[in-house]
């Protein structure tokens, strides 16, 4: 048979070799010779271009011959070492093999590997339908990812503005019962504080809401000032501030950070012209993890303890005590 | 009408004529938004109000607009994925002539609620074809006008095309081969990553 004769091969399975019985390379078909273009195929030992991976021990041509019609799992032996499939059968001559070779999975490196054109595959072959499906789908894909990076964001934002104030940008109620939630969870001790605006109102009554809101605004810079990173400052109603401090643990520590807010407090805030005089009352209590107090008692406790102060005459500090709920006339109504 | 051609149009009228020409379309086209996502579905009434706040805009038959977007679609760099996935389509331009039945289909399977309008090419003697196309959007044929020559830039191929017009819903382009291989063509490699 002569080269011209492979040729209804060539086009048939254009990844073939025709091996003699021992083993020696006779022709190979036109995309083999691309896969190392600057070798001549013909006289080379099958064996010694490939190493068979699957099924193993495959060392002499007769092993190869015995596994006719199983799938091959094959490697070039040199660099780019491309893994292929193929299947070996008897034929065309009498005393001769073929092999059919193919990429398998490694399709997508392959065709770039030995820079592959529509033209070195067979028409009936699907490898050409397959590269067009892997670039349409990652085309798709990467339109589905952007839309969806486009939605997290968006998510975020919207989670971000659902826990946050807007007048102050401080965060709203909605996120500190997640924040305690979560401390209650994980057991995380932390310090908390009831503050409440003393003579606010005044302020909004006589110099309006525009003086009132700068106001409001002022306090909030403060605290965010006199607090740690990891502490969140809340604003739960009109002049209602809850401040949580893991950070600060120790009654001391509390107490120093809780008079430097009273202290801030009660300078004059300028405004148009004008001075806004308020000032701060503060009931503290601690959540123990240890302790028998849920998160919404501690809360309920340093509610008590600002009702104490705001009965001891405005800014004040008052750290909570059970024996504060026996001179309490209605703690319940405050937190309403 | 998918995103995907509504983000195409989108697309093509910010490259070619900045993002405050495509604002402008967006209000003309009363569209409330100025971003087409590309994976979303429209209503089918915003693709043909989009065309024609284009064209009203930019002072031009909206069949010209059209046409450029066929080229658009072909030849810029931002959209080269797809003058890749339409190259899969054949080795020369007669064998994309002859794929193009098969666009709808090619583009399903990529995205399966995209649905392309119908196309289906005649061929009368080796060198002279003709395309119709099925769509109720007006003037499709002048998108897909623009395509062909891009693509026979792309191959190649010098071919001669003309919009026969056609009845509601139904447009002929008339294809004339003059050349195959009447210049270099762009290259196509398969292994080749798309940017």
């Amino acid at each position: 048979m002569t080269a011209v004769e492979f040729c209804g091969l060539d086009i048939l399975c254009p990844m073939h070799l025709v091996l003699s019985d021992t083993g020696h390379v006779r022709h190979a078909g036109p995309t083999v010779k691309k896969l190392r273009p600057d070798l001549d195929l013909t006289g080379a030992r099958f064996l010694e271009l490939f190493d068979v991976k699957r099924p193993r021990a495959v060392t002499k041509m007769a092993d190869l011959s015995a596994l006719a019609g199983t799938k091959l799992h094959l490697q070039l032996r040199d660099p780019p070492q491309t893994e292929l499939k193929g299947v070996i059968v008897p034929g065309p001559m009498p005393g001769h093999f073929t092999v059919n070779l193919s990429f398998g999975i490694s399709i997508v490196d392959g065709v770039r590997d030995y820079a592959l054109t529509s033209a070195d595959f067979a028409p009936t072959d699907l490898t050409v339908e397959m590269l067009y499906l892997v670039e349409a789908k990652s085309a798709a894909m990467e339109a589905s990812r952007k839309l969806n990076l486009r939605l997290q964001g968006a998510k975020i934002a919207a989670e971000e503005q659902a826990f946050t104030d807007t007048l102050t940008g401080l965060k709203n109620r909605r996120a500190m019962d997640h924040i305690m939630a979560r401390y209650e969870k994980w057991g995380t001790q932390f310090g908390l504080m009831q503050i409440d605006l003393d003579w606010f109102k005044a302020v909004n009554d006589n110099m309006g809401h525009a003086a009132g809101d700068h106001v409001l605004q002022t306090v909030a810079h403060i605290m965010v000032e006199e607090t740690r990173d990891n502490d969140t400052v809340v604003r739960i109603g009109g002049d209602e501030f809850v401040v949580l401090l893991p950070s600060a643990q120790e009654m001391g520590d509390l107490a120093a950070i809780g008079h430097r807010i009273i202290e801030r407090l009660t300078q004059p805030i300028p405004f148009a012209g004008k001075e806004c005089r308020i000032s701060a009352s503060i009931g503290v209590a601690l959540f123990d993890p240890e302790g028998a107090d849920t998160t919404a008692q501690v809360l309920d406790n340093a509610d008590v303890a600002l009702y104490a102060s705001k009965n001891a005459g405005r800014a004040q500090l008052t750290f909570y005590e059970p024996e504060l709920r026996e001179n309490v006339t209605e703690p319940a109504s405050r937190s309403a | 009408m998918h995103g995907l051609i509504n983000r195409a149009i989108q697309c093509f009228v910010t490259d070619t004529y900045g993002t405050e020409t495509w604002h402008a379309v967006a209000v003309e086209a009363e569209l409330d938004f100025v971003e087409f996502e590309a994976m979303l579905l429209y209503d089918d009434a915003l693709t043909p109000r989009v065309l024609d706040a284009a064209a009203h805009l930019l002072h031009r038959p909206r069949a010209e607009v059209m046409e450029d977007l066929g080229t658009y679609l072909v030849s810029h760099p931002s959209v080269e994925a797809l003058r890749r996935l339409l190259r899969f389509g054949g080795v020369t331009f007669v064998e994309f002539l002859h794929s193009l039945d098969d666009l709808p289909d090619r583009a399903r399977l990529a995205v399966s609620d995209l649905n392309l309008p119908r196309i289906e090419l005649r061929e009368h003697t080796s060198s002279c074809y003709s395309l119709f196309c099925y769509s109720s959007v007006q003037g499709y044929g002048h998108v897909m006008m623009g395509v062909l020559r891009a693509m026979a830039d792309d191959y190649g191929a010098l071919a001669l095309l003309e919009h026969s017009g056609g009845d509601a819903g139904t447009e002929v382009i008339s294809i004339s081969l003059i050349e195959t291989e009447f210049a270099e063509g762009r290259i196509f490699e398969l292994g080749a990553r798309a940017g």
